[in-house]
């Protein structure tokens, strides 16, 4: 029997890391903004990640689950998360108040290829919480607008209080520096200014594509890809520039647990961001 | 490498003397009533009568099996068991345990199952290391030992019939001796606690012998699959119907996973405990046949069908693993062959892909609910 009951010899990726709920609000009725601290500043600072990565987040006794992060290591020290109430963890997590300790560890995924993106156009397009992994790109892309070609913006949600973010939203439409078009399916508001119908409609308003330069980034509910791909394929963008980012059931993020496992990949180590051509090549991955 | 000789006489001594400072597991027969059970079937009449031996911890040296066939479930439950605590938990935070990991040496493991433990390593010890896995791994001796195939092995095939590594000794049983290979420096330390019962010179006679046991063992494989085709036959049958067949009826009972060697699919569940005693997060060995495997919150189930999770089961042993390591990551042990109650296993899912015959309750079933 090891007496101190430790493991001797080995870091264990497992650990979550003690970190603090620094701020939480509602964006809609059921999603919730959480920006959280590694109590340990140092880690905090030391926190290197790719957008388009997600960590695992433990709450204590209801369990631990995967979540994209929202915010952009362009802006280090905090992590921020979108999370809509689902299960018994998201449960949990929606009745912790600001100073709660939670247990973070992550990075982990791949991430969206920023390094190869740079100096392309980017277009983006969101559908409903789709805005929670994509936001993280978008908010690197313009930290670093520099870097970038053309950055466009295309977010459908279902009704005018469903869209996350929408003030920041319709501060993008304001910049020179970009283009955005926002749809809701529905407009039970009757003040709702922007366009109504579902996020493929808004593909005409799109000042012309440049395909070859252009990388994609697509995140929504699953309904959503195959008429998005066929707008995005219209348009000529090559099957390997168009990414998306996929949810899977994990419980351990490093490719042990093997509930994310689609083909010969693990989503939490390959993905969970991938191309069009690997969702030709692989099977199940939408 | 060294190769000794042990008299058979001096096996348990040996084992007595090295086994001072650390568990001894070895293969148990489980007695006849519990084994059998009161069955009538045919089908799990001859699964019990092949599958009548665990690892058990042994107290008494008479209790060890030697001339077994596969243990129910492989060696490893000792490296990650069906359940154990990862984290206990306070409001303070998670305290890693590792209370369930001691000294070990495992006696009796066959070259199949030394096989299955060199697969889990290439999940668990490579990128982002288990550490569970890996001190339980660095805990244990390995000391493997010869076997002879039942019909339902397939070793062979697969093979993993020899070991080149993956043990720290390996017996090779000869009848009167056994041929001992030490394969560790580790295992080298271990005859060096009682080498007075090892003979260092072999005879070309014992030579002759060994020759003769292996071509013999070989000649004696009653089952037989062609691995090298599985991974395009994969593909080009992945919408065959005979999917849909064993998918109805398959029970989703997840047995294939407990009993399969290479299978390391596990859940996370955390325990709340009341009364200021803290809460244990729990690590379970699951199975990807189960209903809710990829299921998401909210009730998204990315693999609804039990023929969808089946595919992704022969996915993984016959053809991911493939292009990932070179060879499948099936051990030949026919454990899934004596297990499965409808007969969905590697050697009927072979025979499926490869457009030959199938004698399995599955197919059977598909006919019988077709007319």
């Amino acid at each position: 029997m090891n007496a101190e009951n430790k493991c001797l010899t080995e870091t264990n990726p497992f650990t979550p890391e003690p970190a603090r709920i620094v701020r939480t609000y509602h964006l809609t009725e059921d999603v919730k903004f959480f920006q959280v601290r590694f109590v340990d500043m140092e880690k905090a600072l030391q926190f290197k990640y790719k957008p388009g990565q997600f960590a695992m987040l433990s709450i204590l006794g209801a369990g631990e689950a995967p979540f994209s992060i929202s915010s952009s290591p362009s802006r280090p020290g905090l992590l921020e998360f979108c999370i809509r109430k689902m299960g018994t963890v998201t449960s949990a997590l929606f009745r912790l108040k600001e100073n709660s300790l939670i247990g973070l560890r992550g990075p982990y995924g791949n991430g969206f290829p920023v390094e190869e993106m740079k100096g392309k156009d980017i277009l983006i397009v969101v559908g409903g919480l789709g805005a929670a992994p994509l936001r993280s790109v978008l908010l690197y892309s313009l930290d670093n607008r520099d870097q970038f070609g053309r950055v466009s913006v295309l977010y459908g949600a279902k009704r005018p209080a469903e869209m996350l973010f929408r003030d920041e939203y319709f501060a993008l439409k304001q910049r020179a520096d970009l283009e955005c078009h926002l749809t809701v399916d529905a407009d039970d508001t009757g003040q709702w200014p922007e366009r109504i119908g579902v996020v493929t409609t808004l593909f005409p308003y799109l000042h012309a594509v440049d395909p070859v330069q252009t990388y994609a980034l697509v995140c929504g509910p699953p309904v959503m890809y195959k008429f998005v791909i066929k707008e995005l394929i219209k348009l000529n963008i090559p099957k390997n520039q168009i990414l998306m980012t996929l949810e899977r059931r994990m419980k351990c993020g490093v490719g042990k647990c093997g509930h994310c496992a689609i083909d010969y990949i693990y989503t939490c180590l390959d993905g969970p961001v991938f191309t069009y051509w690997d969702v030709i090549h692989m099977r199940e991955l939408i | 490498m060294r190769i000794l000789k042990l008299q058979k006489k001096d096996l348990f001594p040996f084992l007595e003397a090295i086994s001072d400072s650390a568990e001894l597991w070895a293969p148990v027969a489980m007695p006849a009533e519990s084994a059998a059970g009161s069955l009538k079937d045919p089908h799990w009449a001859a699964v019990t009568q092949k599958s009548k031996f665990h690892f058990q911890r042994i107290k008494d040296f008479a209790d060890i099996a030697l001339h077994t066939t596969r243990t129910i479930i492989p060696p490893k439950k000792l490296m990650v068991p069906a359940s154990f605590n990862m984290f206990h938990f306070t409001e303070k935070g998670y305290k890693e345990d590792f209370s369930h990991i001691s000294e070990k040496i495992l006696f009796g493991l066959h070259t199949c199952d030394i096989h299955g433990l060199l697969t889990l390593d290439k999940i668990f010890a490579q990128a982002f290391p288990d550490p569970y896995y890996l001190e339980a791994r660095k805990k244990a001796l390995i000391l493997g030992l010869s076997c002879w195939p039942d019909e339902y092995c397939f070793c062979k095939s697969t093979h993993t019939h020899i070991v080149e590594e993956g043990y720290d000794l390996f017996f090779t049983d000869l009848e009167n001796f056994f041929l001992v290979w030490i394969g560790s420096s580790r295992g080298d330390d271990l005859i060096r606690l009682a080498p007075q019962f090892f003979d260092e010179k072999l005879s070309e006679k014992d030579i002759q012998r060994y020759i003769a046991w292996q071509s013999e063992r070989d000649k004696s494989f009653r089952t037989e699959i062609n691995f090298t085709r599985m991974p395009d036959l994969m593909e080009l049958n992945y919408k065959a119907p005979f999917w849909e067949e064993a998918g109805a009826a398959c029970l989703a009972c997840g047995s294939c996973s407990m009993v399969c060697p290479t299978c390391n699919c596990y859940n996370v569940t955390d325990v709340q405990f009341l009364g200021g005693k803290p809460g244990k997060r729990l690590r379970e060995w699951d199975s990807c046949t189960l209903p809710e495997y990829s299921e998401v919150a909210g009730g998204e189930n990315f693999r609804e069908h039990k023929s969808q999770r089946l595919k992704l089961w022969y996915t993984h042993k016959l053809q991911a693993y493939v292009s990932k390591y070179g060879k499948p990551s099936c051990v030949g042990c026919g454990r899934c062959l004596v297990t499965c109650p409808v007969q969905i296993n590697v050697k009927s899912v072979a025979d499926a892909l490869e457009g030959h015959p199938v004698e399995a309750f599955w197919k059977r079933f598909s006919q019988e609910v077709a007319k």
